[in-house]
């Protein structure tokens, strides 16, 4: 198992140096790979690469600013921002992964079959996800995640349920072009079933989209979350994150406090830059029309 | 189809997406797991006092009951009653609202205006370092969480320069009084507006002042999409023929630009600013939440912390009826300004 991992890794490899040879697009997709495997990395071996307790108060003075011995400061609890910076991410990174597997189990299947079947399914269906694309994103995840309450599995299902639509329409358009193609015309003419169009001959071709959709809804996740923490929603204080974080820090400005905001805020931006990299890239990539 | 049927038949679709918006808030606020009420009490009241309090907002009911008075208030402007003082939801939301508009006026016309000038500078500059800085600088506004760009401008602008007021709307007991004629009393809840309308010229400055950072930071963020629509509208437009021969006739570049290539640029830009209109309310709950600015996001966000239920749906509702509102207005003008739509 560890070999046959250390494998497709190695294998992996060549992969990512021929993007570099594939222009702006290429260069975007590795430049934002090489952020997301380091902040996750970071994230992973936190346990190991903090120096403090992050949850441990009076480490070191209240408020102080960047000094060698806490490299990016205390809070004023005097926890160390280094060691919360670090620790910062598993929350925010297990809550985005969470809501983009929501929406794509629940977004794609959907897409597929309605827009498959056509006729009046096609348009209920559309109508329901047309009713909640229109609507303003944060606040329907505000609605949602005040109802359900605390907690990781109801956060991604908050930030979920508004993301659904985005995968539903970018299928659905595939859909419509491809069942009209004239190898799937083929395939049913020879008795195929349904099923078996969907599964062999539809859904290879949209996967591609989808996974550009889910990087660029993996940044949004990010940001959602983060949104729905500052606006008081978040998950346990008591767990280390980069949302509350700035939360907190807001109060501390008049201070002149910058380092209590100004590392949790970066690491957000730089996770979410580095998946909308790779989103972007990758649709750049996928659709060669935008190269021209 | 004529303008008048296309709005119609516009109009008529709108009424089974409103229909599905109001249902799904419903179901969010009563159907979901969680009880609006002993949420707002955090299970810590006797049986009498739920019962009497449920009794007082109408949370007594079947949930088809409910349901049907939730529909028939909202077509009368009525968004029930705040489980915190049980004043008028609706009265409260109108109170908030122009503080929330006038932000949202100024971050869209920053955002567009930033975004045209970046996308035009890009188009012309297609495939240089300048060309890939701004597209950068576009794909990374996408990523930069509203209030922490509003912190970030906050520490540098007004508390180490002091250039700019670090939160709030105007000086407290400054607020401009609006028009006064005799009987006749004009007042937009807009204070740039209003401050005008008094004639009172300092107040307006200081209006602006307070406006300033806020709608700053709401444009950075939303400027990302103007650039990258206006720059790819641009490279379409400045090699068709009929702005080589306007260049031919030896016109200025700057007026072949920004008179003749830009004007095709315009529909697809509008149709985004109808689009972005959601992006843009979202964000402004997060600004107003880091400037204290008065309005419906600070108002959600303050109803959050009191765990009043009622007054989070009354503003979801308030929040998605406008969206529909603006898409279909953006959708009407479209149709009006381009004949091909309604065809």
């Amino acid at each position: 198992m560890q070999t046959e991992r250390g494998r497709i890794i190695v294998q992996l490899i060549p992969q990512f140096v021929r993007l570099s040879k594939r222009g702006m697009a290429g260069w975007t997709v590795l430049i934002g790979s090489v952020i997301v495997v380091a902040v996750v990395g970071m994230t992973l071996l936190a346990p190991w690469i903090a120096p403090h307790n992050p949850i441990a108060i009076n480490v070191g003075p209240i408020m102080a600013a960047p000094s060698s011995e806490f490299p990016l400061g205390t809070n004023h609890l005097g926890q160390d921002m280094l060691s919360r910076v670090i620790w910062g991410g598993s929350m925010v990174l297990q809550v985005a992964l969470i809501s983009v597997a929501m929406c794509v189990a629940v977004g794609v299947p959907i897409g597929l079959l309605a827009s498959y079947a056509g006729g009046n399914t096609d348009k209920g269906t559309s109508l329901v996800m047309d009713s909640i694309y229109a609507f303003p994103g944060l606040v329907l995840a505000i609605a949602i995640a005040a109802m359900l309450g605390r907690g990781v599995l109801n956060m991604s299902l908050a930030i979920a349920v508004v993301y659904v639509p985005s995968y539903y329409r970018i299928v659905r358009s595939q859909v419509l072009t491809i069942k009209e193609l004239s190898y799937v015309e083929a395939a049913r003419a020879l008795g195929a079933k349904s099923r078996s169009i969907i599964l062999r001959y539809v859904m290879p071709n949209v996967v591609p989209s989808v996974v550009s959709v889910a990087t660029i809804n993996f940044a949004d996740a990010i940001l959602t979350a983060a949104g729905l923490t500052f606006v008081g929603l978040g998950l346990s204080v008591a767990v280390p994150d980069w949302g509350w974080d700035l939360t907190y820090g807001r109060q501390l400005l008049p201070a002149g406090a910058w380092w209590v905001i100004a590392f949790p805020g970066l690491m957000i931006v730089l996770l979410a830059l580095g998946f909308t990299l790779i989103g972007e890239g990758l649709s750049e990539l996928w659709s060669p029309r935008l190269e021209q | 189809m004529s303008l008048r049927s296309y709005v119609i038949a516009r109009v008529l679709l709108t009424i089974p997406m409103l229909l599905l918006l109001l249902t799904l808030v419903f179901l969010i606020t009563r159907v979901l797991p969680g009880d609006p009420v002993l949420l707002h009490f955090e299970k810590q009241a006797k049986p009498e006092a739920v019962e009497e309090f449920r009794q007082r907002l109408g949370l007594d009911k079947s949930l088809p009951e409910q349901y049907v008075d939730y529909l028939t208030g909202v077509l009368r402007g009525d968004l029930g009653k705040s489980m915190q003082d049980f004043s008028p939801v609706a009265q409260q939301i109108f109170s908030a609202f122009p503080a929330t508009l006038e932000l949202a006026i100024f971050g869209m016309i920053i955002a567009v205006v930033l975004g045209i000038f970046l996308g035009v500078r890009s188009s012309r500059s297609y495939n240089t370092g300048e060309d890939h800085v701004i597209r950068t600088f576009g794909i990374a506004t996408y990523a930069i969480p509203v209030f922490f760009l509003g912190m970030v401008l906050q520490l540098v602008f007004s508390i180490q320069l002091h250039w700019f007021p670090s939160g709030g709307r105007i000086y407290p007991g400054s607020e401009p009084l609006g028009l006064n004629l005799g009987g006749f009393h004009l007042a937009t809840g807009l204070y740039t507006v209003d401050s005008l309308l008094e004639g009172n010229l300092s107040k307006f400055v200081q209006a602006l002042r307070y406006l300033f950072l806020p709608s700053f930071a709401l444009g950075l963020v939303l400027c990302g999409i103007f650039i990258r629509l206006t720059r790819t509208s641009m490279l379409e437009t400045l090699r068709l023929d009929f702005v080589t021969a306007a260049r031919a006739r030896g016109l200025k570049e700057r007026t072949v630009v920004y008179t003749y290539a830009l004007r095709n640029a315009f529909l697809p830009i509008l149709t985004m600013m109808g689009l972005q209109f959601a992006a843009l309310l979202a964000g402004a709950i997060l600004t107003e939440t880091t400037f204290s600015w008065p309005g419906l996001g600070r108002y959600l966000v303050d109803r959050i912390a009191f765990r009043d239920y009622t007054a989070i749906q009354g503003a979801v509702v308030f929040f998605g009826l406008l969206v529909a509102l603006v898409s279909l207005m953006v959708d009407v003008l479209y149709a009006y300004l381009d004949p091909r739509i309604r065809l």
